[in-house]
Protein backbone atom coordinates (compact mmCIF):
# COMPACT_ATOMS: atom_id res chain seq x y z
CA UNK A 1 0.00 0.00 0.00
CA UNK A 2 1.32 3.23 -0.82
CA UNK A 3 1.71 5.58 2.42
CA UNK A 4 2.23 8.78 0.36
CA UNK A 5 1.39 9.30 -3.18
CA UNK A 6 1.83 12.80 -4.80
CA UNK A 7 0.79 13.66 -8.05
CA UNK A 8 1.34 16.53 -10.42
CA UNK A 9 1.93 18.35 -7.19
CA UNK A 10 2.61 22.24 -8.28
CA UNK A 11 3.15 25.28 -5.66
CA UNK A 12 3.41 29.17 -6.82
CA UNK A 13 3.61 31.68 -4.41
CA UNK A 14 1.86 35.01 -4.31
CA UNK A 15 5.13 36.52 -5.35
CA UNK A 16 5.36 34.28 -8.51
CA UNK A 17 8.30 32.61 -6.92
CA UNK A 18 7.19 28.97 -8.57
CA UNK A 19 8.25 26.18 -5.75
CA UNK A 20 6.74 23.01 -7.40
CA UNK A 21 7.08 22.53 -10.80
CA UNK A 22 4.53 19.12 -10.87
CA UNK A 23 5.99 16.61 -8.75
CA UNK A 24 5.13 13.12 -8.39
CA UNK A 25 6.22 9.91 -6.45
CA UNK A 26 5.21 7.94 -4.03
CA UNK A 27 5.89 6.22 -0.51
CA UNK A 28 5.08 2.53 -0.01
CA UNK A 29 4.07 1.63 3.43
CA UNK A 30 7.26 0.97 5.88
CA UNK A 31 9.68 2.45 3.73
CA UNK A 32 12.21 4.60 5.44
CA UNK A 33 12.18 7.60 2.15
CA UNK A 34 14.48 10.41 1.79
CA UNK A 35 13.87 13.33 0.32
CA UNK A 36 16.87 15.86 -0.85
CA UNK A 37 17.41 18.78 -2.47
CA UNK A 38 19.35 22.06 -1.87
CA UNK A 39 18.15 25.01 0.20
CA UNK A 40 15.34 26.55 -1.89
CA UNK A 41 14.73 23.21 -3.84
CA UNK A 42 10.93 22.68 -2.66
CA UNK A 43 11.27 20.38 0.00
CA UNK A 44 9.81 22.16 2.76
CA UNK A 45 7.30 23.38 0.41
CA UNK A 46 5.93 20.00 -0.23
CA UNK A 47 5.89 18.92 3.64
CA UNK A 48 4.33 21.96 4.22
CA UNK A 49 1.45 20.75 1.43
CA UNK A 50 1.31 17.33 2.71
CA UNK A 51 0.87 18.71 6.50
CA UNK A 52 -1.74 20.98 5.37
CA UNK A 53 0.78 23.95 6.52
CA UNK A 54 0.59 25.20 2.88
CA UNK A 55 -1.99 25.47 0.27
CA UNK A 56 -1.37 23.98 -2.90
CA UNK A 57 -1.66 25.41 -6.57
CA UNK A 58 -2.62 22.09 -8.40
CA UNK A 59 -2.19 18.41 -7.96
CA UNK A 60 -3.24 15.72 -5.89
CA UNK A 61 -1.77 14.45 -2.47
CA UNK A 62 -3.33 11.02 -0.93
CA UNK A 63 -2.01 9.99 2.65
CA UNK A 64 -3.11 6.01 3.07
CA UNK A 65 -5.76 6.49 0.23
CA UNK A 66 -7.07 9.74 2.15
CA UNK A 67 -6.55 12.17 -0.65
CA UNK A 68 -6.41 15.52 1.09
CA UNK A 69 -8.90 17.25 -0.81
CA UNK A 70 -11.57 14.85 -0.30
CA UNK A 71 -10.87 13.47 3.38
CA UNK A 72 -8.32 15.72 5.09
CA UNK A 73 -9.42 14.84 8.58
CA UNK A 74 -8.32 11.02 7.88
CA UNK A 75 -5.24 12.09 6.25
CA UNK A 76 -4.17 14.28 8.94
CA UNK A 77 -4.99 11.53 11.28
CA UNK A 78 -1.74 9.67 9.59
CA UNK A 79 0.44 11.86 10.05
CA UNK A 80 2.92 13.17 12.29
CA UNK A 81 5.04 16.19 11.95
CA UNK A 82 8.33 17.18 13.30
CA UNK A 83 8.96 20.13 11.50
CA UNK A 84 12.28 21.61 10.53
CA UNK A 85 11.93 24.94 13.25
CA UNK A 86 11.58 24.74 16.58
CA UNK A 87 7.73 25.44 16.63
CA UNK A 88 6.29 24.85 19.99
CA UNK A 89 5.30 26.97 22.72
CA UNK A 90 8.63 27.70 24.89
CA UNK A 91 6.84 28.56 27.78
CA UNK A 92 4.07 25.42 27.90
CA UNK A 93 5.92 22.48 30.51
CA UNK A 94 7.39 19.52 28.31
CA UNK A 95 4.63 17.40 29.64
CA UNK A 96 1.64 20.10 28.71
CA UNK A 97 3.04 19.78 25.08
CA UNK A 98 2.61 16.59 24.32
CA UNK A 99 -0.57 16.37 26.09
CA UNK A 100 -2.21 19.27 24.22
CA UNK A 101 -1.10 17.34 21.13
CA UNK A 102 -2.69 14.50 21.95
CA UNK A 103 -5.90 16.77 23.12
CA UNK A 104 -5.43 17.95 19.22
CA UNK A 105 -5.97 14.41 18.05
CA UNK A 106 -8.99 13.52 19.99
CA UNK A 107 -7.13 11.29 22.36
CA UNK A 108 -8.57 10.73 25.65
CA UNK A 109 -6.78 12.21 28.99
CA UNK A 110 -6.36 8.70 30.24
CA UNK A 111 -4.58 7.67 27.00
CA UNK A 112 -2.78 11.06 26.40
CA UNK A 113 -1.26 10.80 29.84
CA UNK A 114 -0.18 6.79 28.64
CA UNK A 115 1.20 7.89 25.32
CA UNK A 116 3.11 11.33 26.92
CA UNK A 117 5.17 8.64 29.37
CA UNK A 118 5.86 6.48 27.04
CA UNK A 119 6.96 8.79 24.43
CA UNK A 120 9.12 11.47 26.79
CA UNK A 121 10.46 7.91 28.36
CA UNK A 122 11.50 6.66 24.82
CA UNK A 123 13.21 10.33 24.10
CA UNK A 124 14.61 10.35 27.33
CA UNK A 125 13.19 13.08 28.61
CA UNK A 126 10.79 12.03 31.58
CA UNK A 127 12.74 13.64 33.87
CA UNK A 128 12.44 16.90 32.22
CA UNK A 129 8.63 16.65 32.03
CA UNK A 130 7.52 19.55 34.26
CA UNK A 131 10.66 21.79 33.12
CA UNK A 132 9.34 24.24 30.73
CA UNK A 133 10.39 24.05 27.11
CA UNK A 134 12.53 26.76 26.88
CA UNK A 135 14.48 25.38 29.77
CA UNK A 136 15.65 22.68 27.08
CA UNK A 137 18.90 22.01 25.28
CA UNK A 138 18.62 22.01 20.82
CA UNK A 139 18.72 18.83 21.11
CA UNK A 140 16.39 18.03 23.82
CA UNK A 141 13.91 20.47 22.18
CA UNK A 142 14.39 18.32 18.74
CA UNK A 143 13.58 15.42 20.74
CA UNK A 144 10.84 16.32 22.35
CA UNK A 145 9.44 17.63 19.24
CA UNK A 146 9.31 14.02 18.34
CA UNK A 147 7.67 12.86 20.90
CA UNK A 148 5.45 15.03 20.22
CA UNK A 149 5.04 14.49 15.99
CA UNK A 150 4.85 10.35 17.97
CA UNK A 151 2.18 11.11 20.79
CA UNK A 152 -0.85 9.95 18.29
CA UNK A 153 1.06 6.97 16.91
CA UNK A 154 1.13 8.31 13.43
CA UNK A 155 1.40 5.88 10.52
CA UNK A 156 3.40 8.25 8.55
CA UNK A 157 6.29 10.11 10.35
CA UNK A 158 7.92 13.14 8.36
CA UNK A 159 10.99 14.50 9.54
CA UNK A 160 12.27 17.35 8.17
CA UNK A 161 15.89 18.05 8.88
CA UNK A 162 15.40 16.99 12.39
CA UNK A 163 19.16 16.37 13.42
CA UNK A 164 20.06 20.10 12.03
CA UNK A 165 21.96 21.34 15.01
CA UNK A 166 22.71 18.58 16.70
CA UNK A 167 25.51 17.36 18.18
CA UNK A 168 27.09 13.46 16.84
CA UNK A 169 26.52 11.21 19.40
CA UNK A 170 22.21 12.77 20.23
CA UNK A 171 22.29 12.35 16.43
CA UNK A 172 23.32 8.71 16.41
CA UNK A 173 20.69 7.88 19.12
CA UNK A 174 18.14 9.64 17.15
CA UNK A 175 19.27 7.57 14.05
CA UNK A 176 18.55 4.18 16.92
CA UNK A 177 15.11 5.33 17.98
CA UNK A 178 13.82 6.27 14.20
CA UNK A 179 14.90 2.82 13.07
CA UNK A 180 13.47 1.50 15.84
CA UNK A 181 10.23 2.84 14.90
CA UNK A 182 10.77 1.91 11.33
CA UNK A 183 11.31 -1.59 11.83
CA UNK A 184 7.87 -1.45 14.18
CA UNK A 185 6.07 -0.19 11.32
CA UNK A 186 5.89 3.76 11.13
CA UNK A 187 6.40 5.03 7.62
CA UNK A 188 9.08 7.88 7.32
CA UNK A 189 9.76 10.35 5.61
CA UNK A 190 13.10 12.33 6.07
CA UNK A 191 14.97 15.57 4.79
CA UNK A 192 17.71 16.14 5.90
CA UNK A 193 21.49 18.40 4.83
CA UNK A 194 23.62 15.35 6.36
CA UNK A 195 23.53 13.45 3.35
CA UNK A 196 25.20 10.40 5.13
CA UNK A 197 22.19 10.40 7.72
CA UNK A 198 20.07 9.71 4.33
CA UNK A 199 22.72 7.19 3.54
CA UNK A 200 22.86 5.22 6.87
CA UNK A 201 18.90 5.54 7.01
CA UNK A 202 16.90 5.84 4.20
CA UNK A 203 16.05 2.70 1.62
CA UNK A 204 14.62 4.90 -0.92
CA UNK A 205 15.50 8.90 -2.01
CA UNK A 206 14.32 11.35 -4.41
CA UNK A 207 16.26 14.26 -5.14
CA UNK A 208 13.95 17.30 -5.37
CA UNK A 209 16.36 20.76 -7.27
CA UNK A 210 13.74 23.69 -8.28
CA UNK A 211 10.67 22.30 -7.91
CA UNK A 212 11.23 19.24 -10.19
CA UNK A 213 12.32 15.93 -8.77
CA UNK A 214 15.51 14.89 -10.51
CA UNK A 215 16.13 11.46 -9.26
CA UNK A 216 13.69 9.05 -7.50
CA UNK A 217 15.07 5.44 -7.00
CA UNK A 218 16.09 2.90 -4.36
CA UNK A 219 19.28 4.05 -2.76
CA UNK A 220 21.29 0.73 -3.37
CA UNK A 221 20.21 1.78 -7.24
CA UNK A 222 21.00 5.59 -6.74
CA UNK A 223 24.24 4.49 -5.67
CA UNK A 224 25.37 1.79 -7.72
CA UNK A 225 25.12 4.37 -10.57
CA UNK A 226 28.34 5.94 -9.30
CA UNK A 227 30.88 4.38 -11.59
CA UNK A 228 34.13 6.11 -9.59
CA UNK A 229 35.01 6.11 -5.96
CA UNK A 230 37.98 8.08 -4.18
CA UNK A 231 39.73 6.39 -1.71
CA UNK A 232 42.27 7.57 1.23
CA UNK A 233 44.58 4.58 2.40
CA UNK A 234 46.46 5.24 5.43
CA UNK A 235 50.19 3.37 5.01
CA UNK A 236 51.81 1.47 7.22
CA UNK A 237 54.92 2.73 6.04
CA UNK A 238 55.93 5.92 3.85
CA UNK A 239 56.34 6.15 0.38
CA UNK A 240 58.31 8.49 -2.17
CA UNK A 241 55.76 8.66 -4.76
CA UNK A 242 52.46 7.33 -5.78
CA UNK A 243 52.81 3.90 -7.16
CA UNK A 244 51.49 3.18 -10.97
CA UNK A 245 48.11 1.23 -10.96
CA UNK A 246 46.64 -0.38 -13.57
CA UNK A 247 42.82 0.85 -13.85
CA UNK A 248 42.98 3.57 -10.73
CA UNK A 249 44.56 6.79 -10.63
CA UNK A 250 46.69 7.45 -7.64
CA UNK A 251 47.83 10.51 -5.70
CA UNK A 252 49.88 11.01 -3.06
CA UNK A 253 48.89 13.02 -0.21
CA UNK A 254 51.33 13.26 2.50
CA UNK A 255 54.39 10.65 2.72
CA UNK A 256 51.96 8.08 4.68
CA UNK A 257 48.31 9.06 2.78
CA UNK A 258 47.54 7.86 -0.74
CA UNK A 259 44.84 9.18 -2.25
CA UNK A 260 43.26 6.27 -5.28
CA UNK A 261 40.00 6.78 -7.58
CA UNK A 262 38.77 3.66 -8.46
CA UNK A 263 37.93 3.85 -12.21
CA UNK A 264 34.40 1.96 -13.83
CA UNK A 265 35.69 -1.41 -14.20
CA UNK A 266 37.62 -2.65 -11.51
CA UNK A 267 37.23 -3.49 -7.72
CA UNK A 268 38.95 -3.22 -4.92
CA UNK A 269 40.28 -6.42 -5.05
CA UNK A 270 41.85 -5.45 -8.01
CA UNK A 271 43.63 -2.74 -5.84
CA UNK A 272 44.78 -4.91 -2.77
CA UNK A 273 46.22 -7.50 -5.35
CA UNK A 274 48.17 -4.55 -6.81
CA UNK A 275 49.27 -2.81 -3.73
CA UNK A 276 50.45 -6.77 -2.38
CA UNK A 277 52.31 -7.27 -4.96
CA UNK A 278 54.98 -4.00 -4.64
CA UNK A 279 54.76 -4.84 -0.84
CA UNK A 280 52.89 -1.49 -0.16
CA UNK A 281 51.05 -2.48 3.34
CA UNK A 282 47.62 -0.47 4.36
CA UNK A 283 46.46 0.46 7.73
CA UNK A 284 43.18 1.67 7.15
CA UNK A 285 40.95 3.04 4.32
CA UNK A 286 38.00 5.57 4.18
CA UNK A 287 35.86 7.40 1.39
CA UNK A 288 37.25 10.76 0.25
CA UNK A 289 33.76 12.16 -0.06
CA UNK A 290 30.04 10.51 1.31
CA UNK A 291 28.72 8.80 -1.64
CA UNK A 292 26.17 9.86 -1.33
CA UNK A 293 27.26 13.73 -1.41
CA UNK A 294 29.20 13.17 -4.22
CA UNK A 295 26.21 11.66 -6.49
CA UNK A 296 23.78 14.25 -5.03
CA UNK A 297 26.57 17.31 -6.45
CA UNK A 298 26.64 15.49 -9.33
CA UNK A 299 23.45 15.71 -10.49
CA UNK A 300 22.07 19.06 -9.14
CA UNK A 301 24.99 20.23 -11.00
CA UNK A 302 24.10 18.51 -14.71
CA UNK A 303 20.68 19.53 -14.17
CA UNK A 304 22.14 23.60 -13.58
CA UNK A 305 24.61 22.69 -16.81
CA UNK A 306 21.33 21.61 -19.11
CA UNK A 307 19.69 25.01 -17.76
CA UNK A 308 22.67 26.98 -18.71
CA UNK A 309 22.69 25.36 -21.95
CA UNK A 310 19.44 25.86 -22.68
CA UNK A 311 19.03 29.39 -22.02
CA UNK A 312 22.35 29.74 -24.43
CA UNK A 313 20.20 28.52 -27.22
CA UNK B 1 -16.51 15.29 11.09
CA UNK B 2 -15.21 13.41 13.93
CA UNK B 3 -17.54 15.10 17.09
CA UNK B 4 -15.80 13.25 19.44
CA UNK B 5 -12.32 13.98 18.42
CA UNK B 6 -13.40 17.57 17.74
CA UNK B 7 -14.95 18.34 21.59
CA UNK B 8 -11.35 16.55 22.92
CA UNK B 9 -9.80 18.83 20.56
CA UNK B 10 -11.61 22.11 22.06
CA UNK B 11 -11.35 21.25 25.61
CA UNK B 12 -7.61 21.12 25.16
CA UNK B 13 -7.71 24.24 23.82
CA UNK B 14 -9.57 25.52 26.53
CA UNK B 15 -7.50 24.21 29.23
CA UNK B 16 -4.39 25.38 27.59
CA UNK B 17 -5.82 28.59 27.74
CA UNK B 18 -6.83 28.73 31.27
CA UNK B 19 -3.73 27.25 32.15
CA UNK B 20 -2.02 30.35 30.52
CA UNK B 21 -4.31 32.74 32.12
CA UNK B 22 -3.76 31.49 35.34
CA UNK B 23 0.35 31.29 34.77
CA UNK B 24 0.63 34.74 33.60
CA UNK B 25 -2.64 36.17 36.40
CA UNK B 26 -0.07 39.05 37.07
CA UNK B 27 -0.84 40.15 33.52
CA UNK B 28 -4.13 38.73 33.00
CA UNK B 29 -5.73 39.10 36.40
CA UNK B 30 -4.30 42.04 38.16
CA UNK B 31 -4.53 44.97 36.14
CA UNK B 32 -7.93 44.83 35.31
CA UNK B 33 -8.80 44.59 38.88
CA UNK B 34 -6.29 47.79 39.76
CA UNK B 35 -7.77 49.81 36.95
CA UNK B 36 -11.48 49.04 37.75
CA UNK B 37 -10.58 49.99 41.59
CA UNK B 38 -9.46 52.91 40.27
CA UNK B 39 -12.29 53.95 37.98
CA UNK B 40 -14.44 53.22 41.51
CA UNK B 41 -12.89 55.29 43.18
CA UNK B 42 -12.05 58.20 41.06
CA UNK B 43 -15.12 58.33 39.22
CA UNK B 44 -17.71 56.49 41.26
CA UNK B 45 -16.46 57.89 44.97
CA UNK B 46 -14.80 60.94 44.14
CA UNK B 47 -16.83 62.85 40.91
CA UNK B 48 -19.88 60.81 41.59
CA UNK B 49 -20.64 62.16 44.28
CA UNK B 50 -21.14 65.41 43.22
CA UNK B 51 -22.36 64.08 39.67
CA UNK B 52 -26.03 62.85 42.27
CA UNK B 53 -28.41 60.46 40.31
CA UNK B 54 -28.55 59.38 36.97
CA UNK B 55 -31.83 56.95 35.58
CA UNK B 56 -33.24 57.10 39.38
CA UNK B 57 -29.41 55.48 40.25
CA UNK B 58 -26.32 57.22 42.36
CA UNK B 59 -23.86 57.38 39.75
CA UNK B 60 -21.72 54.95 41.15
CA UNK B 61 -24.41 51.99 41.13
CA UNK B 62 -25.37 53.93 37.50
CA UNK B 63 -21.46 53.06 36.15
CA UNK B 64 -21.04 49.70 37.88
CA UNK B 65 -23.05 47.15 35.47
CA UNK B 66 -20.90 49.19 32.27
CA UNK B 67 -17.21 49.32 33.98
CA UNK B 68 -18.00 45.43 34.56
CA UNK B 69 -19.31 45.17 31.06
CA UNK B 70 -16.24 47.05 29.69
CA UNK B 71 -13.71 44.39 31.90
CA UNK B 72 -15.67 41.58 30.47
CA UNK B 73 -15.29 42.60 26.68
CA UNK B 74 -12.04 43.89 27.04
CA UNK B 75 -10.47 41.06 28.71
CA UNK B 76 -12.40 38.62 26.24
CA UNK B 77 -11.08 40.36 23.24
CA UNK B 78 -7.09 40.60 25.00
CA UNK B 79 -7.15 36.85 25.50
CA UNK B 80 -7.91 35.65 22.31
CA UNK B 81 -5.76 38.18 20.38
CA UNK B 82 -2.87 37.69 22.34
CA UNK B 83 -3.00 34.26 22.66
CA UNK B 84 -3.78 33.11 18.83
CA UNK B 85 -1.28 35.79 17.73
CA UNK B 86 1.37 35.04 19.63
CA UNK B 87 0.50 31.16 18.81
CA UNK B 88 0.95 32.43 15.25
CA UNK B 89 4.00 34.28 16.16
CA UNK B 90 5.91 31.29 18.33
CA UNK B 91 4.44 29.24 15.25
CA UNK B 92 2.92 26.81 17.57
CA UNK B 93 -0.49 27.42 15.71
CA UNK B 94 1.48 24.50 13.34
CA UNK B 95 0.22 21.92 16.23
CA UNK B 96 -3.40 22.74 15.66
CA UNK B 97 -3.38 23.32 12.28
CA UNK B 98 -1.64 20.04 11.44
CA UNK B 99 -4.18 17.91 13.86
CA UNK B 100 -7.46 16.66 12.32
CA UNK B 101 -9.55 18.96 14.44
CA UNK B 102 -11.99 21.14 12.18
CA UNK B 103 -10.99 24.66 11.91
CA UNK B 104 -14.53 25.67 13.95
CA UNK B 105 -13.13 23.84 16.90
CA UNK B 106 -10.23 26.02 16.36
CA UNK B 107 -11.77 29.19 16.52
CA UNK B 108 -14.69 28.05 19.18
CA UNK B 109 -11.44 26.69 21.88
CA UNK B 110 -9.97 30.02 21.64
CA UNK B 111 -13.42 31.43 21.91
CA UNK B 112 -14.61 29.87 24.88
CA UNK B 113 -11.18 30.86 26.26
CA UNK B 114 -11.75 34.27 26.09
CA UNK B 115 -15.21 34.19 27.01
CA UNK B 116 -13.74 32.09 30.53
CA UNK B 117 -11.14 34.96 31.10
CA UNK B 118 -13.84 37.99 30.67
CA UNK B 119 -16.10 36.04 32.78
CA UNK B 120 -13.68 35.60 35.05
CA UNK B 121 -12.55 39.20 35.69
CA UNK B 122 -16.18 40.61 35.43
CA UNK B 123 -16.72 38.32 38.13
CA UNK B 124 -13.66 39.60 40.26
CA UNK B 125 -14.48 43.32 39.27
CA UNK B 126 -18.32 42.65 40.66
CA UNK B 127 -16.47 41.53 44.17
CA UNK B 128 -14.94 45.16 43.69
CA UNK B 129 -17.75 46.61 43.01
CA UNK B 130 -19.91 45.74 45.86
CA UNK B 131 -16.76 47.49 47.87
CA UNK B 132 -18.63 50.97 46.82
CA UNK B 133 -21.90 50.12 46.08
CA UNK B 134 -24.93 47.99 46.24
CA UNK B 135 -25.73 45.73 43.46
CA UNK B 136 -29.07 43.02 42.94
CA UNK B 137 -29.46 41.27 39.65
CA UNK B 138 -32.73 41.66 38.84
CA UNK B 139 -32.71 40.06 35.31
CA UNK B 140 -30.43 37.06 35.98
CA UNK B 141 -31.12 35.52 32.48
CA UNK B 142 -30.72 38.77 30.39
CA UNK B 143 -27.86 39.30 33.05
CA UNK B 144 -25.86 36.00 32.22
CA UNK B 145 -26.63 35.88 28.24
CA UNK B 146 -25.79 39.28 27.88
CA UNK B 147 -22.24 38.98 29.37
CA UNK B 148 -22.06 35.90 27.22
CA UNK B 149 -22.73 36.58 24.12
CA UNK B 150 -21.21 39.96 24.63
CA UNK B 151 -17.60 38.25 25.07
CA UNK B 152 -18.17 36.37 22.22
CA UNK B 153 -18.64 38.99 20.20
CA UNK B 154 -15.31 40.48 21.12
CA UNK B 155 -14.00 37.13 21.56
CA UNK B 156 -14.33 36.25 17.89
CA UNK B 157 -13.55 40.28 16.65
CA UNK B 158 -10.00 39.81 18.57
CA UNK B 159 -9.76 36.19 16.59
CA UNK B 160 -9.96 38.22 13.80
CA UNK B 161 -7.82 41.08 14.48
CA UNK B 162 -5.27 38.18 15.79
CA UNK B 163 -5.65 36.69 12.09
CA UNK B 164 -4.60 39.83 10.14
CA UNK B 165 -2.12 40.69 12.78
CA UNK B 166 1.88 40.16 11.66
CA UNK B 167 3.40 42.51 14.35
CA UNK B 168 3.08 42.75 17.98
CA UNK B 169 1.68 46.54 17.09
CA UNK B 170 -0.92 44.96 15.19
CA UNK B 171 -2.87 43.60 17.71
CA UNK B 172 -2.63 47.04 19.95
CA UNK B 173 -4.16 49.17 17.58
CA UNK B 174 -7.51 48.12 17.57
CA UNK B 175 -7.89 47.60 20.98
CA UNK B 176 -6.81 51.48 21.25
CA UNK B 177 -7.89 53.49 18.63
CA UNK B 178 -11.24 51.59 17.84
CA UNK B 179 -12.15 49.58 21.22
CA UNK B 180 -11.40 51.74 24.25
CA UNK B 181 -12.68 54.80 22.44
CA UNK B 182 -16.24 53.06 21.37
CA UNK B 183 -16.29 51.91 24.95
CA UNK B 184 -16.12 54.76 26.54
CA UNK B 185 -18.60 56.38 24.03
CA UNK B 186 -21.03 53.36 24.85
CA UNK B 187 -22.67 54.63 27.57
CA UNK B 188 -20.38 53.35 30.26
CA UNK B 189 -20.29 57.02 31.91
CA UNK B 190 -23.62 58.12 31.45
CA UNK B 191 -27.05 57.46 29.82
CA UNK B 192 -27.55 58.55 26.19
CA UNK B 193 -30.00 60.65 26.78
CA UNK B 194 -27.78 63.26 28.22
CA UNK B 195 -26.45 63.83 24.50
CA UNK B 196 -28.04 66.25 21.85
CA UNK B 197 -30.11 64.44 19.46
CA UNK B 198 -27.75 63.91 16.55
CA UNK B 199 -25.07 62.59 18.79
CA UNK B 200 -27.97 60.21 20.29
CA UNK B 201 -28.43 58.65 16.83
CA UNK B 202 -24.85 58.38 16.44
CA UNK B 203 -24.27 56.40 19.45
CA UNK B 204 -26.91 53.48 18.17
CA UNK B 205 -24.02 52.90 15.94
CA UNK B 206 -22.44 51.47 18.75
CA UNK B 207 -22.77 48.24 19.36
CA UNK B 208 -21.26 48.71 22.95
CA UNK B 209 -24.13 50.75 23.78
CA UNK B 210 -26.55 47.88 22.85
CA UNK B 211 -23.95 45.42 25.83
CA UNK B 212 -23.54 47.94 28.42
CA UNK B 213 -27.34 49.08 28.20
CA UNK B 214 -28.89 45.54 28.45
CA UNK B 215 -26.46 44.72 31.04
CA UNK B 216 -27.26 47.53 32.59
CA UNK B 217 -30.74 46.29 32.62
CA UNK B 218 -30.17 43.10 33.78
CA UNK B 219 -28.38 44.26 36.69
CA UNK B 220 -30.12 47.90 37.34
CA UNK B 221 -33.53 47.36 35.32
CA UNK B 222 -32.89 50.34 33.11
CA UNK B 223 -31.54 50.80 29.82
CA UNK B 224 -31.39 53.45 27.08
CA UNK B 225 -32.27 50.83 24.22
CA UNK B 226 -34.21 48.23 23.39
CA UNK B 227 -33.50 44.60 24.95
CA UNK B 228 -34.76 42.84 21.85
CA UNK B 229 -32.90 44.51 19.54
CA UNK B 230 -30.05 44.35 21.80
CA UNK B 231 -30.33 40.36 21.77
CA UNK B 232 -30.45 40.46 17.78
CA UNK B 233 -27.37 42.89 17.33
CA UNK B 234 -25.31 40.81 19.33
CA UNK B 235 -26.62 37.26 17.56
CA UNK B 236 -26.51 39.12 14.06
CA UNK B 237 -22.96 39.73 15.12
CA UNK B 238 -21.67 36.39 16.87
CA UNK B 239 -23.22 34.52 13.82
CA UNK B 240 -21.82 37.07 11.00
CA UNK B 241 -18.22 36.79 13.10
CA UNK B 242 -17.89 33.51 13.53
CA UNK B 243 -18.59 33.02 9.83
CA UNK B 244 -16.12 35.29 8.96
CA UNK B 245 -13.49 34.16 10.99
CA UNK B 246 -14.28 30.21 9.28
CA UNK B 247 -13.83 31.26 6.03
CA UNK B 248 -10.69 32.95 6.71
CA UNK B 249 -9.64 29.72 8.46
CA UNK B 250 -10.54 27.58 6.11
CA UNK B 251 -8.75 29.90 3.40
CA UNK B 252 -5.53 30.03 5.36
CA UNK B 253 -5.90 34.02 5.90
CA UNK B 254 -2.79 34.99 8.25
CA UNK B 255 -1.98 31.56 8.74
CA UNK B 256 -1.23 29.31 5.62
CA UNK B 257 1.22 30.00 3.04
Amino acid sequence: MEALSIRNLTKTYANGTEALKGINFSVQAGDFYALLGPNGAGKTTAIGIITSLVNKTGGDVEIFGHNIDKELEAAKTCIGLVPQEINMNLWEKVHNVLLNQAGYYGLGRKLALERAEKYLRELRLWDKRNDSARSLSGGMKRRLMIARALVHEPKLLILDEPTAGVDIEIRRSMWAFLREINAAGTTIILTTHYLEEAESLCRHVAIIDEGTIIEDARMSDVLRKLQREVFILNLAEPLESAPDLEGFESVLVDERELEVDRGPDVTLNDLFAQLNARGIEIVSLRNKANRLEELFMKLVESKQEEAREADVV
Amino acid sequence: MNLALNLVAMKTIVRKEVVRVLRIWVQTIVPPAITMTLYFIIFGNLIGRRIGTMDGFDYMQYIAPGLIMMSVITNSYGNVVSSFFGAKFGRHIEEMLVSPMSNASIIIGHVAGGVLRGVLVGLLVTVIALFFTRLEVTHPIITITIVLLSSTVFALAGFINAVFAKKFDDISIVPTFVLTPLTYLGGVFYSISLLPEFWQKVSLANPILYMVNAFRYGILGTSDISIGVAYGILIVFVLVLFTACLQMLNRGVGIRE
